[in-house]
């Protein structure tokens, strides 16, 4: 697993205090994290901090898994 | 009842009459009390005062022009790093007027009003709500006015600000209760202060003639509600507006 994904995997674990096992790349934030709206917002700005990029409202509204967040930092890293 | 022992609080404005109030009354129920205004050195004095009652370690002030963006964005941070501790209560108190009926009203008169008494405690709000969501408890009280319900003639710009921070705080509150902050309102009605001892005698008069308690008010008839929405008791409070104006409005 890359560098980027283990730093998501963690961030969500800290922030939604969930069990690392139920992190997996398919898990929705709300469906299965329990997650609600403000945590989701949360998730993304803890997400922009810890990456040092910026998510703009549009693409935050597409990241739904813990994969969703993986593939846009890591496409916003190589760009 | 009421105690804030040890809980950081945050009031802009700390150097008129009733910021001074709020924060002398948050400072007696225990709270470690960071005032700001745009003068230091009145700071100083107001904290000096307070503190001379005792519990002066607990004083601490953050001068910031709200005017500014950038002060208002940094000033949660600096509260926070001088009293060493996250911040657990905002009181959005700093505001001011430019009194004129609006056809003789400028664009600059209403930008600075509703920047300084609506954009600054919006910019307080959120950088306050950032921390207090992730520890799940917070306080914020804004102060609004009477004049936001009623309105006032030679006022549009105030009584917009003072309504727009009414609508504001309701949105905050629905956003920020699942983590268990409140967002409230004080509102106000004509207190004796600096802000309103430039208004004419005649229309003070006027002004007594509408309160049926007889009197204008005093800044510590306001501070004790502040107090009550910053509690712990008030845990079951959000969204609403404290109207304390001798009952010259019934809203």
């Amino acid at each position: 697993m890359s560098e980027i994904a283990d730093k998501v995997k963690k961030i969500v674990v800290e922030h939604l205090g969930v069990d690392e096992s139920k992190v997996t790349p398919d898990a929705s934030f709300i469906d299965d994290l329990g997650a609600d709206s403000l945590d989701t917002v949360e998730l993304v700005m803890a997400f922009e901090e810890a990456f040092s990029v910026e998510i703009p409202e549009d693409a935050a509204e597409k990241i739904t898994t813990v994969k969703d967040a993986i593939d846009y930092i890591e496409k916003q890293k190589a760009a | 009842m009421f105690r804030l022992d040890g809980k950081v609080a945050l009031v802009t404005g700390a150097s008129g009459g009733i910021g001074r109030e709020i924060a002398r009354a948050l400072h007696a129920q225990g709270a470690v009390v960071v005032l700001s205004g745009t003068r230091q050195a009145v700071l100083e004095d107001v904290a000096a005062s307070i503190g001379a009652e005792g519990g002066a370690d607990r004083l601490h002030v953050c001068p910031a022009d709200l005017s500014d963006a950038a002060a208002a964005d940094a000033l949660v941070a600096c509260a926070e790093e001088k009293a060493g501790a996250p911040l657990a209560i905002l009181v959005n108190n700093a505001g001011l007027t430019r009194d004129t009926l609006a056809i003789r009203m400028k664009d600059e008169d209403w930008n600075r009003v509703l920047d300084v008494d609506l954009a600054a405690p919006f910019r307080l709000c959120r950088a306050a709500l950032k921390g207090m969501l992730r520890r799940r408890a917070g306080r914020i009280v804004n102060i609004a006015s009477v004049v936001g319900v009623t309105g006032n003639a030679g006022q549009a710009n105030y009584a917009a600000a003072k309504a727009g921070m009414i609508g504001m705080g309701k949105s905050l509150a629905q956003e920020a209760g699942s983590r268990g902050v409140t967002v409230n309102t004080v509102a106000p009605g004509f207190v004796q202060t600096a802000m309103t001892d430039v208004l004419p005698d005649a229309q003070k008069e006027k002004l007594v003639g509408s309160i049926p308690l007889g009197r204008m008010g005093q800044a510590t008839d306001i501070a004790p509600a502040v107090v009550y929405l910053a509690s712990d008791e008030a845990g079951w409070v959000t969204g609403a507006t404290i109207h304390v104006n001798g009952g010259m409005a019934m809203v």
